[in-house]
């Protein structure tokens, strides 16, 4: 089965292209910034795409997702801070404390609905924010730094940042094919009906809270996921991993992009992220333009921009980024 | 008279000073068309509430099948056979008429943790959602969206959805709701049918169809069950003529 050939088909073909050649490009053209930024990019569009199976399939807005990108990472940079450098000890431990999170977090938040679903995920990410700023033996609020990357002797070396790239690209590939079987499969469309209407999933005779539950435990896992990637991105892990500001740009990634879709969520990331890098430069370019003086401070304010560019897709592009491409196809 | 399936004892809800249910006992056996009536704020809604699991009832029991159901969750009543139609339309607005039925087949076709196999595509639901569909007159607007339907259409779909999880009872609140009278002809029609094969609680404001289509009538005023009977024994009942349908026959008139 092919897909046809639309512009929204055509976007995300260039974006898996551009993604899969970008770092000979980047050799090529002897920037590896690019490959580090891109790194990056791949592992937090993970990440959205986690967030966006709970929130935009099953209508669960958690504002504390990137607590999960912190347990991942403070797993790997524990052990590895206890001498534990294998990789096939520290992922699955990493993913497994995720889901144990995820599902003692979601136990309990699922319980509620809206606005209070939201401040409660939000409250426990807090928690564990504070727990890893407490946390004096790894760092504490200054983090702690990861001197060997996870070890999968004889099967792949994560310290080549070219190969480390192409994990994480196939891995984020993996991770939208799950998700896109799984909202597809009699899960998918249980969870999906507990967004719609809960109360008639419950009177045609599904129990709803356990559904709702496997779900956010298995975004919680992904997410950790991502959580190992970055810590192994950066060689370092901090409280500043899981600040509350990265859950809400996940949150922006997954609506900037499109929650419609699986793939909406890493359109977004995309966009955003080249956006923090790009707007900064452009505002540089334009304050020398007019005033013929490099005003460091103009930089500062790219949220300016930022912030409308992100209201005017909420106002008129209901399905994001994604949702204007697949209209695009209609008219 | 046959077992009863459906036998509710001393059912009783306070909502603050309000009685809603005040010790309401009920029988509805196997194979019967059995209709509540009662004005506004005779506790109708409470009453539906507490059977399908949404309401928890203060005393009393409720038991179907022989079974005490009065304290199990609605998904599991809905799982002995218990199925409900909504008074105010409750479908999945944004999925396709289809998908919302096979939805309800879903329920009752096994655990839903299958994480990979494609189930748009799977005829084990699609044919008994097509079956249901077609059942209630709907077979033709399979792939509409539901947001797009009529709102007699959408009650259609209620009792489609009902259906589809292969019930032993139904029970249906107000299905006629804001229909006009060519729909409401062919509610009754449906219905009509159905109560060859199922045993039906029908709650409705529509004198003409509830006289029509009862086997039994149970009257319900300010919570509280006045009488039970037969039709004709309701329309002659003279308690029932002052407190509900009105001295002046009214309602019975137009039967």
């Amino acid at each position: 089965m092919t897909p046809p050939l639309t512009p929204r088909t055509i976007t995300v073909g260039a974006i898996i292209a551009c993604l899969m050649l970008l770092p000979p490009y980047a050799h090529l053209i002897g920037n590896l910034f690019l490959l580090s930024l891109f790194t990056r990019i791949v592992i937090l569009a993970m990440a959205a795409v986690s967030l966006n199976l709970i929130m935009g399939f099953g209508g669960m807005v958690s504002f504390g997702h990137a607590a999960y990108i912190g347990i991942g990472g403070y797993v790997v940079g524990i052990l590895a801070h206890e001498k534990v450098m294998s990789g096939f000890v520290q992922w699955p431990l990493a993913l497994a404390v995720s889901a144990l999170f995820a599902l003692a977090i979601g136990a309990l938040s699922l319980r509620t609905r809206g606005v209070y679903f939201i401040m409660i995920t939000l409250a426990f990410a807090q928690m564990i924010y504070y727990v890893a700023v407490a946390l004096d033996r790894y760092g504490g609020d200054d983090g702690l730094t990861i001197y060997r990357r996870s070890q999968f002797a004889g099967l792949v070396d994560l310290s080549n940042k070219t190969v480390f790239y192409y994990v994480c690209l196939a891995l984020l590939l993996g991770t939208i094919y799950l998700v896109w079987r799984i909202v597809n499969s009699r899960f998918g469309l249980v969870i999906q009906g507990a967004r719609s209407n809960d109360r008639r999933m419950n009177a045609i005779g599904f129990p709803t809270f356990r559904y709702r539950l496997t779900c956010f435990v298995i975004a919680g896992a992904i997410c950790g996921l991502s959580g190992v990637l970055l810590a192994n991105h950066t060689d370092f892990i901090s409280p500043a991993m899981m600040h509350w500001t990265r859950s809400g740009d996940l949150i922006v990634m997954a609506v900037l992009g499109g929650m419609g879709t699986v793939f909406g969520p890493v359109i977004g990331a995309v966009a955003l992220l080249l956006l923090e890098e790009a707007l900064p430069i452009i505002i540089g370019a334009v304050t020398h333009v007019f005033t013929g003086r490099d005003i460091a401070a103009a930089r500062e304010y790219w949220q300016l921009i930022l912030g409308p560019m992100l209201l005017l897709i909420v106002l008129f592009a209901r399905g994001g980024i994604d949702g204007l491409l697949a209209r695009l196809r209609r008219d | 008279m046959t077992e009863a399936l459906l036998e509710i004892e001393g059912l009783t809800k306070r909502f603050g000073g309000v009685v809603a249910s005040d010790a309401i006992a009920l029988g509805v056996p196997r194979g019967e068309l059995h209709a509540i009536i009662g004005p506004n704020g005779a506790g109708k809604t409470t009453l539906i509430g507490q059977l399908t699991g949404e309401i928890a009832p203060d005393a009393g029991r409720i038991d179907f099948d022989g079974r005490d159901i009065t304290a199990l969750p609605g998904w599991r009543r809905s799982m002995l056979g218990l199925a409900r139609s909504f008074q105010i339309t409750s479908l999945f607005l944004d999925f396709s008429v289809l998908h919302n039925v096979a939805l309800a087949v879903q329920a009752h076709a096994g655990h839903s943790f299958r994480f990979w196999a494609d189930a748009r595509s799977d005829a084990e639901l699609r044919q008994p959602a097509r079956a249901a569909l077609a059942r209630v007159g709907l077979a033709d607007r399979a792939d509409a969206i539901v947001a797009n339907l009529s709102h007699g259409e959408h009650r259609q779909l209620e009792i489609a959805m009902a259906l589809a999880t292969r019930p032993r009872m139904l029970l249906l609140d107000e299905p006629m709701a804001g229909m006009g009278p060519e729909e409401s002809a062919r509610m009754v029609a449906l219905l009509r049918e159905l109560k060859k094969e199922l045993t039906i609680l029908l709650i409705e404001h529509d004198m003409e169809a509830v006289f029509a289509l009862a086997d039994r009538i149970t009257v319900l005023v300010y919570g509280r069950v006045i009488a039970t009977g037969a039709p004709e024994a309701i329309r002659a009942n003279a308690e029932v003529r002052q407190a509900y349908l009105g001295d002046n026959g009214e309602a019975g008139s137009n039967v």
